[in-house]
This record gives structure tokens, C-alpha cells and sequence, in this order.
């Protein structure tokens, strides 16, 4: 892979993303229907969207995770259409939230929103509708990221999707001669002192997951919507697994270090860690999905509600869902494009990167993940029965402390 | 006020100072008048700084910590309650992380005391101009080197293919698997800190005349019983002081314990830090953060009877 633009600083970011995303508050829907998820309509769906792309404006102004805008791929773009690119990273969902109040105030046109900070864009009317005809490549996305729950809603598309990653099962191949199918391994005595989780209370999520499917009796059909009883039935869980923990990791590559080391055989990992510890040489191996399923986060663009440069921020949401462009971001973040075209740039940069980061996966490939979102009072049932966030948090620092 | 009219009769009539030249320098007479207006002056600037920006922020903490977060909304509420306090001090969970992060304050201390002294007392009354030089360097130098380059210095020695069990299998002996443990976080916090007790203890034995020490000896004391009843409390004040940091610095810290801790290694720090940075909960975030506070205000109390403010 083009490890380059690589750093612990684009990580470190990641890592702050996988708690942050759980912190919106946000309402729950179902995430695989064509359009979008059904719900309550935001302030801004009645706003048209524009129907066609005029001249750039020369300026485009974006808060985004760092790296999101590398220079491989905006000084091309700036030389073609004479948008001149402003960025603004951010270092938390909740300052992207915080940035783009008031749709952006005049000053932000876009922003490369996660799962979660979508809904609370959306509904505090921050972003407007985006029009998908205008995105050649849109069609070209895998069918679930054309039009997913966090950022589709009644069939009104609030940004377009861009990349995302899953959650996978990264295990030594020496220590597990057959390759483990289930998360079970994770919970079992016998790896004791040999297992690495991600240090994060979406874990629990993880472990809802994984009792969803052993124990039916909890009738768990979101992860991230759990009753008390559901909810206190994984957080045992992982209060069991605590003492076969052997460290639970903050950073891609303290997991890295970890396996490479020796001091553990088995953990919740992402494809970049496989990839990282196979290009090193180390006999390690994933499942994804394993049989009870994974969990996994992805970001949009999204266009500000007072968008000064709507032009050229069409503009470049064209230029990022090119495969190429894709492909180049997919490398440098290591991440899986939504563009399924992608897999071919993918293979050119880097031969095998396509299927080691799934981007080829078949759509059956996503009912198999739970995609983040925030787990907040209000259940799917309009009952206020769920464990919010907040909750989640002091249940996970009582399991790891 | 005088002062200012004596400045005003100073001044030309479009309100400019006149030129130099004249009798006396207008400012120098002022402070010369009113000795205090200098140093009212001189630390107006610092103590206005200290007081907006430091005192302001700390009370603002306090403040939020009487508050709470609506579970609906994640939205502060401004409702003056002891929730957080009531949790903090009625939870196993919070209990065991404080009397963790104490705990190992604590043993980092009382390690890096034993381990300073002998080292200060041989720069300070043993070693030449020249060793002290070096020796001080030594102390010194690792504090060049980032913190973070040091810690992972530290995991590298530690971890299970790490030098310290290649050394130890080297020779025959059993693997120590201390890497990501409690261990390895007090083996790593009393290194980081320990140029922080040396260099008190050293100043202050330095101060111990070696005259007391030849009067020690000419009335029969030998080289220990001098150094118990004659060094020792003299440089307790120093050792008092050099407490103050290791203590303190390692009851604030949050960073070790992600890197070099096992599962099961989280201090007062990382709970605050989970609370403020990801489920964006100030008020907890804010009652836990009082409580090194309180902490470190009972141990200053304690270490200025044990005389460790005139050391510094």
C-alpha cells in the first residue's frame, strides 16, 4: 500500500472517530432499505437542490478528517476546475457538529461527516439535500452506500457516501492452526492473557452482537438499541472477558506492536492492521465477517446548508467518487471505497489491495454489518427503554477498570 | 492621588511625555515616591493572567462539576446537584481507579526516593567537579528526549519478545512477562520521574556543610550514623520536595497507562479523558477531576510541615 501520507496522527484521529461516532444524539433506523432509513422529516428536505453544476466559484471551504483532502488528489483538482481548497480538520464528531452550526455560517461548504454525526447535522438543518444525479460515479457506489440510513432519509439524500471500514477478527495463524469463524474466540478461557480489544465502549455494541446470535432468548436485534436486561447481559459478558485481556488498545498500531511482539494471538482489529502485520511479515490472518457478523463505521461529504461555493463543492464531491480519487484515498487512510469501480485504481496502485480491504465485497457482504450509530434513550419503537451513550460509557469504564 | 498628578504636570500640553533631558526620568521619581507601584506594576501583568486565565478555569471546573448531562439530549443541565460526587464516592469502579492511581503514585515515590538519595548524595559530597558535571548531565539528558519516545523505549524492553525476556531466556532463566501490566507502568513511571527527585535531593544536600560532617566524625559518629542523624533530616526537606513532583506528576498522568498498562490500568486521568472527549461528559469529567485536586491539597499541606517549600 502507499503507506506515505500514513502516520499515528491519521489514527490517532480514527481512534478518536470510533468513540466519537457514538455521540450523537441521534434518532435510530433501519439501515439497509434502498431509500434510506424512515423517519421524522429534517428542516432542510424541502430545500431543492440545485440541478445543475455552474462555474467553480475558485474557492471550496472544508472541515474534514485529517488527511481526507491530500494533496495527490486536490492540486489535480484544483488545476481543473480553479477551486482553490481551504481546510478546516477536525478532530472529533463533535467539532465537526460544532463547525458547521448555522449550515456552516457562510464560511463551510462541505463536510466529511461519520455515521453518527450525520443525523445531528441533518436534523439541526446544518446540511441541505444533495442531488445524486449530479455525482456521475454515485452509480457506480456499492448499492448499500448509494443510499444508507445515516445519510439517506425518506428517500432525500443528504450527502454522499465516500469511504468506510469494518471490524474484523485478526488472529496468528501459528497460535490457530484452523481459522477461527466466530467472535467466540474472543470470549473463550483458554486464549486467557492472549486477547487485544480496542480500548472503546462500542465494544459493547460488539459483545450485543455477538449475544444476539449465541443467546436468542435476549432477543437482541440492534446492537446499539439494548434494554436494561440486554444491555447488562453484555456488559457481564465483557466483565468475563476482562481478565483474558491482555491490553486493550487505543492506537491501530499499538495492536500492530502488540501481535508483532508476541504478547497477544487474537483481538477485534480493522483491515489496516492485517495488512500492516502481513506487508511485516507476521503469521497472522482475519475472519470478516465472522458467523455472528461485524460491526463497522463510514463517513459522507455533506453539503452546508449556507454553502458559499456550492459549485465547486459539487465539484469536488464528483472528483472524490472517482475511482481513482477513491482508490487514492482508500491507500493513503486505509480505508474500503464505496465506489466499486475502485477496485481496479486499487489494484493498479497496489496489486491485492482491492480484496484485502473488501472493496469488491458482494452486497450480501453488508447485511452482515452493524454500522455505527449512537445508542440513545429513544429504541426504535418509540419507547425511551434504551441505554443512552452515556451509560455506555461508565458501564465500559467499570469493565476495563 | 500625587503620584499621578506629578505625572500630569510632566506632560506638554498635547499630552506627550516631554523629551529626555530634563530633570529626572519621570517614572524612575514615581517609583522612587511610591516604592509599591512597582511591584504592583511588575506583577499586575502575571497575577492578572494568573487569575483570568488559571484561577478562572479551575473554578469554571469546579462550577460544571455540580452540574449534570440529560441522557436524552447529552446537553449540560444547569441544575446545582451532588450526583457526580455521589457516584464518584460510592462506585467500586471509581474507587478502585483513585486508590489505583494513588497506590502507584505513591510506590513511585517512595521507589524513586530510594533510588535518588544514594545518587545525590554522591553528586553532592563524593564525586569531583568534573563527575558532577557529567552525572548532572546524565540526570538531565533524558528529559531531551520526548516523552513519548521514552515510554516506547520502555515497551520495547518490556514486552514478551522484548530485550528484558531475551535477556533473561539468554541466561537460562524464565521469561518475566511484565509487559502491558501494573508492573511495567511503576517500573516506567519511576524512570520518567526520577530526575525530578534527584535534582531537590541534590540541592539540598548540597547545602549540608561538610563541616557538620567532619564535626559528626570528630565526636565519634561513623560515615552511617552521620548520615542518619545529620544528613538525612537536613535533606528531607529536598526529598519532601522532589515528592511533590513525583507524586503529582504521576497522579495527573493518563498516557503511560494506555501504553505501557495492561487491561485493568486506567487512572483518574483516562476516566476523565473518556468523559470528556468521547461521551463529551463535562460534569463527571469535571467531580473526577477535583479529586487529584483535593488529593494533591492535603499532600502540600503535609509536605510544607516537613519544610519541603523551603527546599524548593
Amino acid at each position: 500500500m502507499s503507506s506515505a501520507v500514513f502516520g499515528p496522527a491519521a489514527w490517532l484521529r480514527r481512534g478518536c472517530l470510533a468513540a466519537a461516532a457514538l455521540l450523537a444524539v441521534t434518532a435510530c433506523g433501519s439501515t439497509a432499505a434502498p431509500t434510506g432509513s424512515t423517519r421524522a422529516q429534517p428542516p432542510t428536505a424541502g430545500m431543492t437542490p440545485q440541478s445543475t453544476i455552474g462555474a467553480g466559484e475558485g474557492q471550496l471551504n472544508l472541515v474534514l478528517w485529517d488527511g481526507y483532502a491530500d494533496k495527490s488528489w486536490v492540486d489535480p483538482f484544483t488545476a481543473a476546475t480553479g477551486c482553490k481548497v481551504s481546510q478546516k480538520p477536525a478532530g472529533s464528531s463533535d467539532e465537526m457538529v460544532a463547525l458547521m452550526k448555522d449550515g456552516g455560517a457562510g464560511q463551510y461548504d462541505m463536510v466529511s461527516a461519520s455515521g453518527d454525526a450525520d443525523l445531528r447535522l441533518i436534523y439541526s438543518g446544518d446540511v441541505k439535500p444533495m442531488n445524486t444525479s449530479l455525482i456521475p460515479d454515485w452509480s457506480n457506489f456499492q448499492t448499500y452506500f448509494q443510499a444508507p440510513g445515516f445519510n439517506t432519509i425518506n428517500g432525500i439524500h443528504y450527502g454522499i457516501s465516500l469511504q468506510w471500514g469494518p471490524n474484523t477478527l485478526l488472529y496468528n495463524t501459528k497460535k490457530f492452526a484452523n481459522k477461527p469463524t466466530s467472535w467466540s474466540v474472543l470470549y473463550d478461557p483458554a486464549n486467557k492473557g492472549l486477547i487485544t480489544v480496542p480500548d472503546n465502549a462500542i465494544q459493547i455494541a460488539d459483545a450485543a452482537l455477538y449475544l444476539s446470535k449465541t443467546t436468542p432468548s435476549l432477543k437482541i436485534t440492534d446492537p446499539y438499541e439494548l434494554t436494561q436486561t440486554q444491555f447488562d447481559a453484555a456488559v457481564k459478558l465483557l466483565k468475563d472477558q476482562r481478565p483474558l485481556i491482555k491490553k486493550y488498545w487505543t492506537l491501530p498500531t499499538d495492536e500492530i506492536s502488540l501481535f508483532q511482539n508476541g504478547d497477544v494471538q487474537v483481538g477485534a482489529a480493522w483491515p489496516y492492521q492485517t495488512i500492516q502485520l502481513k506487508l511485516a511479515g507476521a503469521p497472522v490472518d482475519e475472519t470478516i465477517p465472522p458467523t455472528e457478523g461485524a460491526t463497522g463505521w463510514a463517513d459522507t461529504w455533506m453539503l452546508a446548508t449556507k454553502a458559499p461555493h456550492p459549485n465547486c463543492a459539487y465539484l469536488w464531491t464528483k472528483w472524490v467518487s472517482t475511482p481513482n480519487v477513491q482508490a487514492k484515498q482508500a491507500l493513503s487512510f486505509g480505508e474500503t471505497p464505496v465506489n466499486t469501480k475502485a477496485c481496479g485504481e486499487m489494484e493498479a496502485l497496489s496489486p491485492g489491495s482491492c480484496a484485502q480491504y473488501h472493496a469488491d465485497a458482494p452486497g450480501s457482504y453488508f447485511d452482515t454489518i452493524k454500522f455505527w450509530k449512537t445508542p440513545i434513550a429513544t429504541c426504535d419503537d418509540g419507547s425511551n427503554n434504551c441505554i443512552p451513550y452515556l451509560q455506555w460509557q461508565a458501564a465500559w469504564t467499570s469493565i476495563t477498570a | 492621588m500625587a503620584g499621578g498628578l506629578d505625572l500630569d504636570h510632566r506632560l506638554t500640553p498635547t499630552g506627550r511625555p516631554r523629551p529626555k533631558g530634563g530633570r529626572a526620568v519621570p517614572f524612575q521619581a514615581l517609583f522612587w515616591r511610591l516604592p509599591w507601584l512597582r511591584s504592583v506594576i511588575l506583577l499586575l501583568p502575571p497575577m492578572a493572567w494568573f487569575v483570568l486565565i488559571y484561577l478562572a478555569s479551575l473554578v469554571l471546573l469546579m462550577v460544571t462539576a455540580f452540574w449534570t448531562i440529560d441522557p436524552f439530549t447529552s446537553q449540560i443541565v444547569q441544575a446545582w446537584n451532588l450526583d457526580n460526587f455521589r457516584v464518584i464516592l460510592t462506585n467500586d469502579t471509581y474507587h478502585l481507579i483513585i486508590g489505583r492511581t494513588v497506590g502507584l503514585a505513591a510506590l513511585v515515590t517512595i521507589t524513586d526516593a530510594i533510588l535518588a538519595f544514594p545518587f545525590a548524595y554522591y553528586m553532592a559530597k563524593v564525586a569531583s567537579r568534573r563527575t558532577q558535571t557529567i552525572l548532572f548531565a546524565a540526570v538531565l539528558l533524558p528529559l531531551w528526549a520526548s516523552y513519548l519516545a521514552r515510554v516506547y523505549a520502555w515497551i520495547l524492553i518490556l514486552n514478551h519478545n522484548g530485550l528484558l525476556n531475551w535477556s533473561l531466556q539468554s541466561i537460562g532463566l524464565p521469561p518475566a512477562n511484565i509487559g502491558y501490566t501494573n508492573t511495567a507502568m511503576w517500573v516506567v513511571f519511576s524512570y520518567i520521574w526520577l530526575p525530578f527527585m534527584i535534582i531537590p535531593t541534590y540541592a539540598a544536600l548540597e547545602r549540608v556543610p561538610d563541616s557538620l560532617l567532619e564535626a559528626a566524625a570528630d565526636l565519634g559518629a561513623r560515615r552511617w550514623r552521620a548520615i542518619k542523624d545529620v544528613v538525612l533530616p537536613l535533606a528531607m526537606p529536598g526529598v519532601v520536595a522532589g515528592s511533590i513532583f513525583t507524586f503529582s506528576l504521576t497522579l495527573g498522568d493518563y498516557i503511560t497507562p494506555i501504553l505501557v498498562g495492561g487491561a485493568g490500568s486506567s487512572f483518574i486521568g483516562n476516566v476523565v479523558y473518556s468523559n470528556l472527549g468521547i461521551v463529551n461528559n463535562v460534569p463527571f469529567a469535571a467531580a473526577l477531576g477535583t479529586v487529584p485536586i483535593v488529593i494533591m491539597a492535603i499532600y502540600l499541606l503535609g509536605a510544607r510541615r516537613l519544610g519541603a517549600f523551603e527546599a524548593l
